[in-house]
C-alpha cells in the first residue's frame, strides 16, 4: 500500500513533468506559461543575485511591524474588553461598524497620509490585523471557566496577579488563534499594498515583472512569495510550540 | 451540638480534637440565600443554617442534589455574600474570602492551571501563601508525596486521570496551609475504587495536618466514613434537619467500619431523613 | 448569547460621541481636512454622486463582479470539496500539491490574470474565483473528512443508495464547516475584487476610492470606502439570514450577532 503523500508526490511530478512538456512543445504560450525549468533558473539566478532575498526583506521589515504593533495594541485591549463587560458593551457598537471595511479600502486612506512610504503598508496592515487579534483576545478572555477565577479568589491572589498569572494563561490558546489568523491577512495585505502603490517589496517585484513581461521572473516571485508563506507558518508553528508547550501536546493528542 | 438520636452514644476516648478553648473556628448563624435567576425569578437556596465547627474537626453536609450545597459552602468561603445571617472564622465575620480558608470546587478539573505542570499547580497554592521560594519545590514535592504523586510532578494535568487531578487540586489547596478546607463534593464525578482510595488519601492527610474540613457529599455512608459529624439538609431551601455525631474509632478503615452494625444503622436513618 | 440582547445604549452613544468628536475637531483644524475632513463634508460629497448616480454605478459593478466570482468559486469549491473529501484516494493525489499552493497569498495570482486576460471583468472575476476557491474548498473537504464513519454506515444499514447517503447525510453532516468556508469566503471575495479593481480596474469601488485619492477628492473617497464597507455590511447580514434559516437544526448552537 503506498503511502499517501507519495500519491501526492508522484502527481506534482506528473504535472510538473506535463507543464514542462506543454511549454517547451509550445502547446501553450511560453511568454505566458514558461516551462518550470526556466522558471527555477531565473529563481536561483535572482536568489544568487540578492535582488529576491533582499525584495523580501523590505516587505518582511513593513509586514513585521505592523503585525507585531497590531499584536501590541489589540491583545491588551481585547483583555480588558473581555475583563470589564462595560467596556465591552461601551465599545462594541464602534467595533462592528469598524469591522466591515475591506482592507484594501484602506490602502487609498493610507496613501493619503502617508504617500507610498512604509508608513502607509504598516498602516494598512496595522488595522488589518486589529479584528482577528482582538476579537480572539476579547473571545479568549471571555471563554475562561469562572472556576478559574474563582480558584484565584479562594487562594487569595490579588485582582492584578490574577490578570498576569490567571486570565493571561487561560486566554493564550485563543489570542495565538488570532495571532495565527492574522498570519496570512498580514502577507496578503503586503503583497496588496505593495501592488497597488509601492516602489519595491516582493507584492512590487512580482507586479513590476509582469509589466515589463518578464514572466519567468514573476513567476519566480511568486515562487518566492509561496516558500515564504510556508517558512512563516513554520515559524509561527515553532513559536506556538514553545509558547504553549501544554498546549500543542494537548491538541496533537486529540487530533 | 446536641446529638438528636439516643443510639449514638459518644465513646470515652473519641470524638477526636475535640477543642478545650470556647471560640469555634468557624460559625455559622442563621445564614440564609437567595438570588434572582435571569428570568427574574426568586429562589431561596439556603433556608436558616446555623452551625459551629470546631478547630480539628472534620465535618460533612449531607443532602440531595440542587439543594444548595454548594451555594452554602461558596457563601462560607465568602464568594457569596449572605442574603442574611452571617459566617464568622475565628470570631470575626467574613466578608470577603478569609485568609486562612480555602475551597476545593466541584470542577476541580477545570479549576487546575492548564498551563502549569501538576508541580506548577502546587507551587500555586505556596506562592499564594507568599512562602519563600527556597523551599517552594522541597514543599511540593512533599505535598504530592502525602497525596500519593510521586513522581508526577512533570506532567500537566490533561495528561491525568480524574483522581489524579483531583489529588493535585486537594494537594495545591493544602500548600496553601489553610486552617479551614472547604471541600464541595470532591469525590462525586470518581469511579467508585477511586473514591475509596481517596477517601483514605484524604483522612490520612486530615490526621497528619491537623486541618479543620467541612466536606460536602451526597454520598451518606462517604459522609459518614469520614467524618466527625453530619448535617443532613433538607430540600431547597436548605435548612438542616438532623445533626448526627459519628463516634467510630479512628483511623477509620474501609472494612472494619463500614462493617459496624451501627454504620448502616445511621447509613439507613439519614437515607430516610433525606427521603422524606 | 445568554437571553435576550438589550438595545446597546451606551454603545451607540459612545459611537455618536465619537462621530461628534471627528465632526469638531475636523471642523477646528482646516489645515488637517484635505486629509480628514468632516463628516458633513463627506455627506456633502455625497450628494452629487449620489444624485449623479456615479456611486451607484461603481457600487452596481462591484457587486456584479463580486456575485459572479463568489457565486462561481462557491460551486466549484463545494462540489470539488465534497468529491475530494469523500473519495480519499483521489484526495491523496492532490493533497500535495493543495498544501503547496495554499501558502501562496492568493493575491499574487493577478499579474498572472493580468498577462492572461487583460485588464477588465474577466480578470477580476477570474481571480476573484481563485482566491475564494481556497478556504470554501478547505474547509468543504475538512466537514467531509471529519464525517463520523457511524453515520455513513447507519445509512448503509438502512440500504441507502450512494446518492441518497450524499444528500441525506454527509450535506447535512458536513454544511457547518461548508458554511464556515462560505462565510470566510465571503469577506475574501470583497477583497479580491476592491484589490483587483485598485490595481487594473477602470470602474467599481475599488478603482473609485484609489481615483478619488490620487485627486485629493479625499471626502467623496471617504464617501467611497464607507459603501464599500456598507456593502460588505450588508452581504454579511444577507449570509447570516439565510445560514440561519437553512440550518434550523443547528439553531441552538449558532449565536445570532446583532446589537
Amino acid at each position: 500500500m503506498r503511502p499517501r503523500w507519495l500519491n501526492g508526490f508522484l502527481f506534482i511530478c506528473v504535472l510538473m513533468a506535463a507543464w514542462e512538456f506543454a511549454a517547451r512543445a509550445e502547446w501553450v504560450n511560453p511568454l505566458l506559461v514558461p516551462p518550470p525549468s526556466r522558471v527555477l533558473e531565473i529563481f536561483w539566478g535572482l536568489i544568487a543575485a540578492g535582488q529576491i532575498p533582499w525584495q523580501i526583506v523590505v516587505s518582511m521589515k513593513r509586514a513585521a511591524i505592523g503585525y507585531f504593533l497590531a499584536a501590541a495594541v489589540f491583545i491588551p485591549l481585547g483583555i480588558f474588553m473581555g475583563l470589564s463587560e462595560r467596556i465591552r458593551r461601551l465599545t462594541e457598537v464602534v467595533v462592528e461598524v469598524l469591522r466591515p471595511v475591506p482592507p484594501p479600502a484602506l490602502i487609498p486612506l493610507a496613501m493619503l497620509f502617508f504617500g507610498l512610504e512604509d508608513g502607509m503598508k504598516i498602516f494598512v496592515i496595522f488595522f488589518s490585523c486589529a479584528w482577528p487579534i482582538l476579537l480572539n483576545a476579547l473571545d479568549g478572555v471571555r471563554q475562561i471557566d469562572p472556576v478559574l477565577l474563582h480558584t484565584a479568589r479562594t487562594f487569595h491572589v490579588s485582582r492584578a496577579k490574577s490578570i498576569l498569572q490567571i486570565v493571561l494563561p487561560a486566554a493564550m490558546p485563543q489570542i495565538l488563534t488570532g495571532l495565527r489568523v492574522s498570519l496570512p491577512i498580514t502577507l496578503i495585505l503586503v503583497v496588496i499594498s505593495e501592488m497597488v502603490g509601492s516602489t519595491d517589496g516582493i507584492g512590487y517585484f512580482i507586479l513590476d515583472s509582469q509589466r515589463r513581461f518578464k514572466v519567468a521572473q514573476m513567476y519566480a516571485g511568486m515562487l518566492a512569495l509561496a516558500i515564504l508563506g510556508y517558512l512563516l507558518n513554520q515559524l509561527f508553528d515553532l513559536a506556538y510550540r514553545r509558547l504553549l508547550p501544554w498546549h500543542w501536546a494537548m491538541t496533537k493528542r486529540t487530533e | 451540638m446536641v446529638a438528636n438520636s439516643p443510639q449514638h452514644s459518644i465513646t470515652p476516648g473519641t470524638p477526636p480534637f475535640q477543642s478545650s478553648t470556647p471560640v469555634p473556628i468557624l460559625e455559622v448563624e442563621a445564614l440564609s440565600k437567595s438570588y434572582r435567576q435571569a428570568n427574574g425569578e426568586l429562589t431561596n437556596a439556603i433556608g436558616n443554617i446555623t452551625c459551629r465547627v470546631d478547630s480539628g474537626e472534620f465535618v460533612s453536609f449531607v443532602g440531595p442534589s440542587g439543594c444548595g450545597k454548594t451555594t452554602l459552602l461558596m457563601s462560607i468561603a465568602g464568594l457569596l455574600a449572605p442574603t442574611s445571617g452571617r459566617v464568622m472564622v475565628n470570631g470575626r465575620a467574613v466578608a470577603s474570602p478569609p485568609e486562612n480558608l480555602v475551597l476545593l470546587f466541584q470542577e476541580y478539573n477545570k479549576s487546575l492551571f492548564a498551563w502549569r505542570s501538576v508541580l506548577g499547580n502546587v507551587g500555586f497554592g505556596l506562592e499564594a501563601r507568599r512562602q519563600s521560594s527556597k523551599d517552594t519545590r522541597k514543599k511540593a514535592l512533599a505535598l504530592l508525596d502525602l497525596v500519593g504523586l510521586s513522581g508526577f510532578e512533570n506532567h500537566y494535568p490533561w495528561e491525568l486521570s480524574g483522581g489524579m487531578q483531583q489529588r493535585v487540586a486537594i494537594a495545591r489547596a493544602l500548600a496553601y496551609e489553610p486552617e479551614i478546607l472547604l471541600m464541595d463534593e470532591p469525590f462525586g464525578s470518581l469511579d467508585a475504587l477511586t473514591r475509596l482510595e481517596l477517601e483514605d488519601v484524604l483522612l490520612n492527610i486530615w490526621s497528619e495536618l491537623k486541618t479543620t474540613i467541612l466536606f460536602i457529599t451526597h454520598d451518606i455512608e462517604e459522609a459518614i466514613y469520614l467524618s466527625d459529624r453530619i448535617w443532613v439538609l433538607s430540600r431547597r431551601p436548605s435548612a438542616i434537619i438532623d445533626e448526627i455525631q459519628i463516634a467510630f474509632p479512628r483511623p477509620r478503615h474501609q472494612v472494619a467500619t463500614r462493617a459496624e452494625a451501627r454504620f448502616m444503622e445511621i447509613r439507613n436513618a439519614i437515607y430516610q431523613q433525606i427521603r422524606n | 448569547m445568554d437571553g435576550v440582547k438589550r438595545f446597546n445604549w451606551a454603545g451607540w452613544l459612545a459611537l455618536g460621541f465619537l462621530l461628534c468628536l471627528w465632526e469638531l475637531g475636523a471642523r477646528a483644524t482646516p489645515r488637517l481636512q484635505p486629509y480628514v475632513p468632516a463628516i458633513s463634508q463627506v455627506l456633502a460629497a455625497f450628494g452629487p454622486l449620489l444624485r449623479e448616480g456615479t456611486i451607484l454605478k461603481h457600487l452596481a459593478i462591484t457587486l456584479g463582479r463580486f456575485l459572479e466570482g463568489y457565486l462561481l468559486a462557491a460551486g466549484l469549491g463545494v462540489v470539488l470539496g465534497v468529491v475530494l473529501g469523500y473519495f480519499r484516494t483521489v484526495h491523496s493525489f492532490v493533497e500535495t500539491l493543495i498544501e503547496f499552493l495554499r501558502p501562496m497569498p492568493s493575491v499574487a495570482i493577478i499579474p498572472v490574470a493580468i498577462l492572461a486576460l487583460g485588464i477588465g471583468d474577466a480578470m477580476i472575476i477570474a481571480v476573484t474565483v481563485y482566491a475564494t476557491l481556497w478556504p470554501i474548498l478547505i474547509n468543504a473537504i475538512d466537514g467531509v473528512r471529519r464525517i463520523e464513519k457511524i453515520l455513513i454506515d447507519t445509512g448503509r444499514t438502512f440500504g441507502l443508495p450512494r446518492r441518497r447517503i450524499l444528500w441525506r447525510i454527509i450535506l447535512p453532516a458536513a454544511s457547518p464547516y461548508i458554511v464556515t468556508g462560505l462565510r470566510i469566503g465571503l469577506s475574501i471575495a470583497l477583497i479580491l475584487v476592491t484589490t483587483a479593481e485598485m490595481i487594473a480596474g477602470s470602474k467599481g469601488l475599488g478603482f473609485f476610492i484609489l481615483d478619488e485619492e490620487r485627486s485629493m477628492n479625499s471626502a467623496a473617497m471617504y464617501g467611497g470606502i464607507v459603501v464599500v464597507a456598507a456593502l460588505g455590511y450588508f452581504l454579511n447580514r444577507l449570509f447570516l439570514a439565510l445560514e440561519f434559516r437553512a440550518m434550523r437544526w443547528r439553531r441552538g448552537m449558532l449565536v445570532r450577532e446583532s446589537f
